[in-house]
């Protein structure tokens, strides 16, 4: 853990957004994760992310399960709220505060146990029920808080850190959101801020169920020989087929001259998500595009990252059961109370 | 041979069908008519967990003084439309009782009884004659053998009518059809036979304004009233219609007629345990939240409602109780989740139970359970049951003040929330008011004040986490002082002082209420008198132990194996568990006047033995 408490203090002249706010201000308490975790390194760019958007951090909430990752929402966004449910039923926490007020912003925090073991069932029905929201997994391959046992998404094949073979399948959760029906779907590194942190933009951005799959090394149980899921294994076998950029609407949109297919994807806020793809057949509008490619790629040994999916315009929960624009947290008696005349006709026709 | 019956609006009918054929809205037109004939009446349906082709049977008692209760024993009538159980049916009449059957084909000789009276009407046969459709002829069987007891027992056949143009209401055909068939069964009967016969019906006024409405329904229609606006669930019997009751009634009560879209959201969950998630999360998020489930599902919900405990957060939860354990008989009921509910999950947890008797109170108490949840941040877990949630039941009708508010509890908005004096924080734990209870903020109230962590680890004042032992037994001794604040907002337990100087009192709860009146009308007559009080909630407010202290011997009556509510007021209340004697039913079927009477005879009985046996 980091043992030095963050001070409160900060440079005069550190740059602020549209809201007159630093960096600082989207920052959390202390983290008591080990250091060198990947997943502060996402914390950092979610903190960036909500930064350079402009977000105001209290418009946003924080849900998270059970394990390292789901620690992590204390260490970011600290004037937003946080909910550190049970593990794995995260996804159940979010529909129903998405539910009750559909006008914040939902983050869900994960990790690989709590998604792809535990919650696998929660995580496959939150995503086909679109539910609008950002979705991260701190994808390590293992159990942390418990010191180092695989979870589902350790590779088959891969050597534990007491030396132990994976036998089992891994789960490839981004494929598995691909084909539940997420409409907004990546993966990245938590070593590749400059990748992630527009990702994350964008996931916010997005109406709808977006997910991001970050492989976040375990520097104390999965970062040795033999994993697939350490910083030099990753670096080593990473393949950004895709780059995206967040463009936020107000800025003025400038032609590319770069090399690579450069396609554009306006999100409903008039925002947009610039995509280079490095190969022209791919077609990130295309789920069967993505999932073919994921897979070659996993045959070859490596690991696909960039934005692989994006469909904008597709309706989520709310929009699908027909509930009212004004959050229902903010109904009052009269919206909601029929009153005694009315019970006074439903006790006529129980006679 | 034994005398054929005699009896004026005093039976019990039972209807023996196969689950499938649409038997259940003509067992309900009956009923219904009865009702309208001003007579009590309490139906009951007895259903297997099937779709289609197992027995079905349909007891209905009708009663001039108003016992709703099961007598237990054996019917006085019993209409056989199912081939599969004519032996049970037969063997369930009483002697002197009547026994009403199809025809069609011949009751085998082996099953004709001489101490009963046998009538045969060949309803298969008169509905293939009279209509042409497959489905037109098994649907109308059924109507045709209600207007054979219209003959049979002098029911005024304008009721029948009255209330088939009050269901088919803009159906002009279906009117016509129903009429046919009862008139069908109806005049077979008056032609065939000499009508009425013993038993028979007369007009009464017994009924006054009291409604006919099942427990579900009422309380489905509660959540409304309450305003819950979320509702996650999954479906299980015999929970399965609260929440069909409660997306009804919404659909008609709770569109916006501006847009037409709802004020409301209602999702099927894949399972328990995301459906009480969904109520945690939207109850964590300002909204008033629900769900209902039965047996197993209870099971599930068991961690959600640690946390929900713990974390402090507001929900409601409906368990309609089934026979257990595990699948045990997912279509038969009993109280046997009090223990279950009452320190439902892992460490140290007392929740909340309202305990609803009847459908005015289950919609009372589920409307309330929201103002409780929100006021006291904690689960309210009403604990209905098959019995009352499934069957329709004679009750005061439902009433609204609409002079009322809804009591959101202790929530700092915005406004409050600027007002914190200059470097005051905001401590969601904090317990400013001496009674357990905290202010809470809603997320995305405040840009600066009032975000917190909300957590099922243990924690500060603050929200902050902790492993410190003397700040989580600050907090947990502050959620024994909330749930001693419960007692006193909860609904009071029902007592009935008869008179101070009776030293033995009956203790129950729920839906063994339909059965106390008549069971202590009857002690009474053996000279045997008590004081009662029905239990309403839990924890116990003073009035129950008051109750307890100030008699020598007390019948805890309760429809499960282990004496559960027994067990709670034994560890509750420190009373000495020799005062506390059970009486217990739990076959699955509800529990029967007999089995009070019985229960308690027969203790009286050992315990004046084991006394003469002392004395000598």
């Amino acid at each position: 853990m980091t043992c030095v408490p963050k001070s409160k203090f900060h440079h005069p002249q550190l740059p602020v957004n549209e809201l007159g706010l630093t960096y600082r201000d989207y920052e959390g308490s202390m983290s008591t994760l080990c250091a060198g975790c990947g997943h502060d390194s996402v914390g950092a760019a979610v903190v960036q992310a909500c930064f350079e958007l402009s977000l105001p951090a209290h418009r946003v909430a924080k849900l998270s399960g059970i394990g390292c990752s789901s620690k992590a929402p204390t260490y970011f966004l600290g004037k937003s709220h946080g909910f550190n449910s049970v593990h794995g039923r995260m996804p159940s926490v979010a529909t129903g505060a998405n539910l009750a007020n559909r006008e914040l912003i939902y983050l869900g925090m994960s990790g690989d146990g709590d998604s792809a073991s535990i919650g696998l069932g929660q995580f496959a029905h939150v995503v086909r029920r679109k539910l609008n929201m950002t979705y991260i997994v701190a994808n390590n391959g293992a159990y942390g808080l418990t010191k180092g046992q695989p979870s589902a998404t350790a590779d088959r094949g891969s050597i534990m850190k007491g030396g132990k073979e994976v036998t089992d399948e891994g789960i490839d959760l981004v494929s598995l959101a691909l084909s539940m029906g997420a409409t907004y779907v990546a993966r990245s590194f938590s070593g590749d801020k400059e990748q992630l942190v527009p990702l994350i933009k964008g996931a916010l951005s997005h109406q709808g169920f977006a997910f991001i799959d970050v492989m976040s090394p375990c520097v104390t149980f999965n970062n040795h020989k033999g994993s697939t899921k350490s910083y030099d294994y990753l670096r080593d076998h990473m393949e950004s087929l895709i780059s995206a950029d967040f463009i936020p609407h107000k800025s003025e949109i400038t032609m590319q001259s770069e090399a690579g297919i450069s396609q554009d994807i306006f999100m409903h806020d008039g925002s947009m998500m610039r995509l280079k793809a490095t190969d022209e057949s791919y077609d990130p509008r295309s789920r069967s595009s993505a999932l073919s490619a994921i897979q070659e790629h996993t045959d070859k040994g490596e690991v696909l990252t960039g934005l692989l999916y994006l469909e904008s315009g597709a309706s989520h929960l709310h929009e699908n059961i027909n509930t009212v624009d004004k959050p229902l947290n903010e109904l009052g008696y009269k919206e909601l109370c029929p009153g005694s005349e009315v019970l006074e006709e439903l006790n006529e026709s129980f006679r | 041979m034994i005398s054929p019956i005699q009896s004026v609006n005093d039976f019990v009918i039972k209807f023996a069908n196969v689950n499938g054929t649409g038997s259940a809205s003509a067992n309900n037109l009956f009923a219904k008519a009865v009702f309208n004939m001003g007579v009590p009446v309490s139906p009951r349906n007895i259903f297997p967990s099937n779709i289609q082709g197992l027995p079905t049977w349909y007891e209905v008692r009708v009663n001039e003084k108003g016992y709703l209760g099961r007598r237990g024993g054996g019917v006085d009538i019993v209409v056989a439309m199912n081939p599969q159980s004519l032996a049970d049916d037969v063997a369930a009449v009483l002697p002197g009782g009547y026994f009403l059957y199809d025809s069609t084909n011949r009751l085998p000789e082996s099953l004709c009884r001489d101490d009963i009276q046998i009538i045969g009407i060949p309803f298969t046969e008169l509905c293939r004659q009279q209509f042409s459709n497959t489905k037109q002829r098994m649907l109308f069987k059924n109507i045709s053998y209600i207007g054979a007891l219209a003959a049979l027992l002098d029911i005024d056949f304008e009721v029948f009518t009255q209330l088939l143009s009050k269901q088919f209401k803009g159906k002009e055909h279906l009117i016509t059809a129903n009429t046919t068939a009862l008139e069908l069964g109806y005049v077979y009967a008056k032609k065939t036979f000499e009508c009425p016969i013993g038993v028979r019906m007369t007009k009464s006024d017994q009924v006054g304004d009291k409604i006919l409405v099942d427990g579900n329904t009422a309380s489905g229609l509660g959540c409304v009233y309450g305003g819950a606006t979320v509702c996650g669930w999954y479906p299980i019997t015999p929970s399965t219609s609260v929440v069909e009751s409660y997306t009804r009634f919404s659909e008609r009560m709770r569109i916006d007629p501006a847009t037409g879209k709802k004020r409301f959201g209602i999702v099927q969950m894949e399972d328990e345990l995301a459906a009480i998630g969904v109520v945690i999360g939207a109850s964590w998020n300002g909204a008033r939240a629900f769900t209902a489930t039965s047996g197993p599902g209870l099971s599930l919900m068991g961690e959600f409602l640690g946390l929900a405990y713990f974390a402090e957060i507001p929900l409601v939860l409906i368990n309609v109780q089934r026979g257990g354990p595990s699948t045990g008989m997912p279509t038969r009921t009993q109280q046997s989740d009090i223990l279950a509910c009452a320190y439902a999950s892992h460490g140290d947890t007392k929740h909340v139970l309202t305990i609803p008797a009847n459908p005015k109170e289950c919609f009372e108490f589920s409307a309330q359970a929201f103002d409780l949840a929100e006021r006291l941040q904690t689960p309210i877990i009403i604990m209905s049951d098959l019995e009352l949630g499934m069957n329709d039941w004679l009750s005061e009708p439902l009433e609204w003040d609409d002079e009322s508010q809804y009591d959101r509890g202790k929530v700092l908005h915005e406004k409050q929330l600027n007002s914190l004096h200059k470097g005051e924080k905001f401590g969601r734990y904090l317990d400013l008011d001496d009674d357990g209870i905290c202010y809470r903020t809603y997320p995305g109230a405040h840009p600066e004040q009032g975000a917190f962590f909300t957590r099922g680890t243990s924690r500060d004042r603050h929200a902050l986490y902790t492993e410190d032992g003397d700040k989580y037994v600050d907090n947990m001794e502050r959620l024994v002082k909330k749930h001693r604040t419960a007692a006193s907002l909860i609904p009071a337990p029902v007592i009935n002082i008869d008179d101070k100087r009776h030293k033995m009192g009956v203790i129950y709860y729920g839906t063994t209420e339909n059965v106390m009146p008549e069971s202590l009308d009857k002690l009474q007559k053996q000279g045997l008198k008590f004081n009662s009080m029905r239990l309403r909630s839990y924890p116990f407010n003073d009035e129950v132990a008051e109750f307890i202290d100030s008699h020598e011997t007390l019948y805890v009556i309760e429809q499960n194996r282990d004496a559960q509510m027994r067990t709670l007021l034994v560890n509750e209340l420190d009373c000495h568990p020799k005062k506390l004697v059970k009486i217990l039913h739990y076959d699955g079927m509800a529990i029967p006047v007999q089995a009070v009477v019985g229960g308690i005879l027969n203790h009286i009985g050992a315990d004046e033995c084991a006394k003469t046996g002392e004395a000598s």
